[in-house]
């Protein structure tokens, strides 16, 4: 058996981006005492990478937003299959996280008298994102972190968590190996928040860092918790295809909102030719009136190049399938046109949109200010994950809770863009508070020194086989994982692909079980990967799973053989699980919407 | 075009000691040095430790010297590089080596704790807000850019040759005060420990760190030079030293 270090908290937080960093704060601030893992070190997480904006409606720019208005404009993206209740409390708490923000160091871009600006985004009916430039989650990562550090939290920096420890249904803690050193490490708990991402890592086109493997839903699942939604992955639109080494790099949507439009290869604007029907009372008509818009004229309609990423990225795979796509297979996105309308357009470009001038220039030795760039589709964010209680966040298991991306709920089938970063922020803080509550009253457990044993031993078993015989490469199957699921579970699906997928998955599982490593443990990527695969091919198949169970079309999941919406699929959400026998899908219906709630989308359909 | 293939010397080692070690591979167009430590990494040796994140320059993690230079790896395109050379790829040399490319760079972390943070002045708005403008706002704003690579300590003589750690910060910390000092709610003052206790007199205005600099931060200008600069008036002009005697803020 090999040695560990033992500690204790409180509550302890799994993950350090924008949701981790907000909850550990809010918990300390309850009086917890309160230690946050994460595999990366402090402010490199995933969140820094957002770009776009934080959205909340606090109507700087347009004084008719409100939250009514952004409840509603979640729901409609979210198809409303989303958790009601955490899709009113985004709204409603949104703008106050905001202000927090600010009065801890951030410093966003402003309007003419001195407020927060707000930008256009897709799927949301005024200017709401707020933001600096294009390096927003920058912004917000650095504003947590250098707030948190100062308030009395531990921080854990690369350590990875390789499974929670339970005593029935309740969380008592974890167990962590240190990525520099190899050593391990106990860590007691009361309360445990996941604030682990997304998922992306397990296609081949990502935007994604490669933190995402999933590591927070696997976790959850192996202690018991229900996933939900997990049918619903999101792919943006828009990610860089060439050079190949940075195929799905985001090219962010601002490049959009800020007057960018689509083109296939006969200079086509083919968003034009299919407007969804519940957008098109919102959706300018012709591209003088598109323009506008991104202007700021508020009379004018959105262009439809501004609809939601679902269907955006739907419009591009077809003009590529139909052979009307850009030379290295994708479409083109100009801004640069713009100089017909700005005078010193290129000064312009720069200064809106700053990092994608420069990503184009240093990766791709294009000047975006000059010509089109080429994009096509890159899976992009993770709708599902763990099933929370829309308040507390607290999961299917006691103790446990989750917050940001790892956790289902608020965007239903489609997330919009900029609803991610005010998630983090909303209930990040939501999930530190009830934790730190539940922790208030509740009385230690002592882990169970059999489960620790155990998974220690799992975790260290890649060594032994190398030794034994001849083993399989963690990153041979992780690619062919990450093929199999671009190519038989990505943007369009079907009953017969995914029934493959899920043969592939069995097999992969079966080699995983022979993945050996050389070397020692001492910050050794071939086993951080052989260990973060098991939880890849987890969440893989949940996603197979459940993506093969709805029979329908509804926001980020297409089903070609099912290509329209079904009524009685609005009223479901997926549930996954553990089961004796393997991974359970169940039905759960929706909670009723009270009145109120279902007046305002009424109102403002 | 570029070659097909390319050959790198990487440093493998730790703390103990180290050698460069020669590996080739085959290289494709738009590649970058990142790509290839990671193709190195899948197809010849999973042990190489390198630490890296987004792959897009947004985290700072994948600082190294290149060819002797200090670069992030993910934004180093081969087609850059003199490919009929072998590349040099070792770790910062600034920071203690943890493993073949990755620094401990935890000095750093605990460096900026002693910084005081942000201390708010009352709010300018009955709702508790403040109002700035776009022009107060661009100068801290661009210290805010700083993706926290450790590049600029890893080339300032000051750390890297003489070794004063524990007297100085260095351009990254000297930039986050900068910020802080910037930003147009705080109402702290650092000047005293500036002068103090992080050591900004060490600096000799070598510029080095702005060179190297990937957020293209004007290290020394804008942020260093500026604060010697309140330094000055605070401590060596009589009117305002007289204001600092008596608690008023200058
Ligand atoms: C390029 C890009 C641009 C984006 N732009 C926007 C935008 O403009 N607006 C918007 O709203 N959204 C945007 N998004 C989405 C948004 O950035 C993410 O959804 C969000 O940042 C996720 O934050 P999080 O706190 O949930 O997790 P993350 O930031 O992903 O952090 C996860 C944390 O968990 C830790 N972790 C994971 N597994 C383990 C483990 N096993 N043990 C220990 N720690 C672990 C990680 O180390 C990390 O610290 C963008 C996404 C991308 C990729
Ligand atoms: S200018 Fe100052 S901080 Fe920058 S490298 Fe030179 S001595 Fe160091
Ligand atoms: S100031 Fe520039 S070089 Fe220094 S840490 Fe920040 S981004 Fe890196
Ligand atoms: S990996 Fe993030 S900057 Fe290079």
């Amino acid at each position: 058996m090999l040695a560990y270090e033992a500690i204790r908290h409180d509550v302890l937080v799994i993950g350090a981006g924008g949701a981790g960093l907000r909850a550990a704060i809010e918990a300390s601030a309850e009086g917890a005492s309160v230690g946050v893992v994460c595999k990366s070190l402090l402010g490199k997480a995933h969140t820094v990478m957002a770009e776009g904006g934080i959205a909340a409606a606090m109507a700087n720019v347009d004084e008719r937003d409100n939250w009514r208005v952004h409840f509603s404009d979640t729901m409609r993206g979210g198809q409303y299959v989303n958790n009601w209740r955490m899709a009113e409390l985004h709204a409603k708490e949104a703008p106050e996280r905001i202000r927090e923000l600010e009065a801890w160091g951030a410093l966003f871009d402003r309007t003419g008298d001195g407020r927060i600006l707000q930008r256009h985004f897709g799927g949301h009916r005024y200017a709401r994102l707020v933001h600096v430039g294009d390096r927003t989650g920058l912004e917000m990562i650095r504003t947590l972190q250098d707030h948190g550090i100062h308030r009395g939290i531990e921080f854990y920096m690369e350590f990875t968590v390789c499974a929670l420890l339970t005593e029935g249904n309740r969380v008592v803690g974890a167990v962590a190996y240190s990525r520099e050193k190899g050593t391990f490490f106990v860590f007691q708990a009361k309360a445990v928040v996941l604030a682990t991402g997304g998922i992306g890592r397990s296609y081949r086109i990502t935007s994604n860092s490669w933190e995402c493997t999933g590591d927070g839903l696997a976790l959850a699942y192996r202690a018991g918790a229900e996933l939900a939604d997990m049918e619903f992955v999101q792919f943006h639109p828009t990610g860089m295809v060439w050079p190949p080494s940075v195929a799905g790099l985001l090219v962010t949507e601002s490049v959009r909102g800020e007057g960018g439009v689509l083109r296939n290869n006969q200079g086509r604007r083919f968003m034009f030719d299919d407007i969804p029907e519940a957008y098109r009372a919102q959706t300018a008509d012709n591209e003088e009136e598109g323009w506008r818009y991104t202007q700021g004229d508020r009379n004018a309609r959105r262009p439809p190049e501004l609809v939601t990423r679902d269907h955006v990225a739907r419009c591009i795979v077809r003009e590529i399938k139909e052979g009307r796509g850009s030379p290295h297979g994708g479409v083109f996105l100009d801004i640069a046109w713009i100089r017909e309308k700005i005078p010193n357009s290129a000064e312009h470009i720069k200064r809106k949109l700053p990092s994608m001038y420069d990503q184009f220039l240093k990766l791709a030795g294009i000047d975006i200010t000059k010509v089109p760039m080429e994009v096509g589709p890159t899976t992009h964010y993770m709708m599902g994950g763990i099933r929370v209680d829309g308040d507390s966040q607290v999961s299917s298991v006691e103790g446990l809770f989750a917050a940001g991306e790892c956790a289902a709920g608020l965007h239903g089938a489609n997330r919009l863009g900029g609803n991610s970063l005010s998630d983090l922020l909303v209930f990040g803080r939501r999930a530190g508070l009830y934790a730190a509550q539940f922790a208030r009253q509740a009385q230690w457990v002592e882990a169970d020194q059999n489960q620790v044993h155990a998974v220690i031993a799992h975790a260290v078993e890649p060594f032994e086989r190398a030794a034994a015989h001849p083993a399989d490469s963690p990153y041979r199957i992780l690619e062919e994982l990450r093929e199999l699921m671009q190519n038989l579970v990505g943007i369009v699906r079907t009953g017969e692909e995914m029934t493959q997928a899920l043969d592939g998955l069995a097999k992969f599982k079966e080699r995983a079980l022979r993945v050996g490593v050389v070397g020692n443990r001492f910050y050794n990527p071939g086993w951080h990967t052989s260990l973060d695969l098991d939880n890849q091919l987890i969440v893989s198949e949940a996603v197979c799973r459940a993506a093969l169970t709805r029979s329908e079309s509804r926001g980020a999941h297409y089903r070609l053989d099912y290509p329209n919406k079904d009524v009685r699929w609005g009223h479901i959400n997926l549930v996954v699980r553990r089961a004796d026998d393997g991974m359970a899908v169940v039905e759960r219906p929706l909670p009723e919407m009270p009145q109120e709630l279902k007046a305002i989308i009424e109102e403002m359909k | 075009m570029i070659p097909s293939t390319a050959t790198f010397l990487i440093w493998r080692g730790d703390a103990q000691g180290g050698a460069f070690q020669e590996y080739r591979i085959g290289i494709s167009e738009g590649m970058v040095v990142l790509d290839a430590v990671h193709r190195i990494q899948a197809e010849q040796d999973n042990t190489l430790a390198v630490r890296w994140n987004c792959k897009a320059g947004k985290c700072g993690s994948c600082a190294a010297e290149v060819n002797g230079r200090p670069r992030l790896m993910c934004m180093t395109r081969l087609g850059d590089l003199a490919l009929d050379r072998p590349v040099t790829l070792e770790p910062m040399r600034t920071f203690p080596l943890l493993r073949d490319l990755v620094t401990d760079v935890s000095w750093n972390f605990r460096t900026k704790l002693a910084i005081q943070p942000l201390r708010t002045r009352p709010a300018d708005a009955p709702d508790g807000t403040w109002r700035m403008m776009q022009r107060d706002v661009d100068r801290p704003q661009e210290f805010r850019k700083c993706i926290e690579c450790f590049l600029c300590q890893d080339v300032c003589h000051v750390l890297r040759d003489h070794r004063l750690f524990d007297r100085y910060i260095g351009p990254r910390l000297l930039v986050y005060t900068a910020q802080l000092e910037m930003n147009p709610i705080d109402a702290a003052d650092r000047l005293g420990d500036l002068k103090d206790l992080h050591g900004i007199g060490y600096c000799n205005i070598t510029k080095c760190c702005t060179t190297v600099c990937p957020e293209e931060i004007k290290i020394t200008d804008n942020a260093i030079i500026p604060l010697k600069e309140r330094l000055v008036d605070a401590f060596y002009d009589p009117l305002t030293r007289l204001a600092r005697a008596l608690g008023l803020r200058g």
